[in-house]
């Protein structure tokens, strides 16, 4: 959380670095799974290609969207989300998949 | 307090920090359901994947990944620009900054959705619309395609949306009614955005990449 108005005669600068890296991880990680679809690994492939995916909007989460320096209360909201989701596919898949 | 920061407040909060608060937890939430909303399309997504992993692969390997990657590059840029205009209101830096990053914002979310119509007019002209004289033989393939019309069509709406939201920032930004300094709307619409760029980075990896290998 922001300290409220303190900083109102002498503006923090921005995180520029710290941005900047985030977007260049960003990028990498873009190329890595671009990259990794074409590596001939079978079924691990796909899981591969969401687990990029996931630290990449992890990454999002963390920085651009301030979870890392989030109340508890915005933590648990976004988590909450997770969890109904979470909820929906392993409800689902244990009827879809024990019927293969 | 200060008369810029009096015209920000709105009813019933008593300073800008319990508004913001309030902004924020209320955006979260609603991002939370929209989470759900698109948890619902990618699990029909899983669910049909499973009945159908063959022509999945084969479905997915029609769809073309220069155009997939070069959008999530041109996301992931905008969610940046985004996130240095959130920090530069938060910080109280000068308009112009504020603006500045707006404005590069939309022009990235406008780019997006520019190569996206490029590559829905490819995918049209390579008869990948799951209706008639569909492409692909398998079956699974409509399936495939049914998922991708109506996911990427649904996350381009959002992304207009969000385009509206931060043109609005943008523009009225620069007049005397909305000061961008310190303003919580600032850090709502850059939240919206980001999740918009988060949905997409989930997208990628089942739309372009499956099939790709052998």
């Amino acid at each position: 959380m922001s300290a409220g108005p303190s900083g109102a005669e002498r503006p923090r600068p921005l995180p520029l670095l710290r941005d900047l890296s985030v977007w260049a991880a960003l990028m990498g990680l873009l190329a890595l799974s671009c990259w990794a679809a074409y590596w001939p690994l079978g079924p691990i492939t796909t899981a591969i290609g969401l687990g990029i995916a996931a630290i990449k909007a992890g990454f999002v989460a963390a920085f651009f969207m301030n979870l890392k320096r989030g109340t508890p209360l915005l933590r648990l909201t976004g988590l909450a989300g997770f969890f109904w989701i979470a909820i929906l596919f392993a409800l689902t898949l244990s009827d879809v998949l024990t019927r293969l | 307090m200060s008369a810029p920061v009096q015209s920000l407040l709105r009813e019933p909060w008593p300073d800008l920090a319990s508004q913001r608060e309030a902004a924020t937890f209320g955006i979260w939430i609603f991002l939370a359901s929209e989470l759900l909303f698109f948890g619902g399309l990618i699990l029909a997504y899983a669910v049909c994947r499973i009945g159908h992993p063959h022509a999945f692969m084969a479905a997915a390997r029609e769809t073309d990944i220069v155009y997939g990657t070069a959008n999530t590059a041109v996301l992931l840029t905008s969610s940046f620009a985004m996130a240095l205009a959130a920090q530069a209101s938060e910080r109280e830096a000068r308009p112009i900054v504020i603006r500045a990053c707006l404005a590069a914002t939309a022009a990235l979310g406008c780019a997006f959705l520019a190569i996206k119509g490029f590559e829905y007019a490819d995918d049209l002209r390579k008869g990948l619309w799951p209706a008639g004289d569909f492409a692909l033989p398998e079956p699974g393939a409509r399936l495939f395609f049914a998922l991708y019309w109506v996911m990427t069509g649904v996350h381009a709406l959002h992304l207009t949306i969000g385009i509206g939201l931060v043109g609005r920032l943008t523009i009225r930004g620069g007049g005397p009614h909305l000061r961008l300094r310190d303003n919580p709307q600032a850090e709502v619409t850059a939240l919206y955005w980001h999740l918009v760029d988060v949905i997409w980075i989930i997208l990628y990896p089942l739309i372009y990449l499956p099939g790709r290998a052998g």
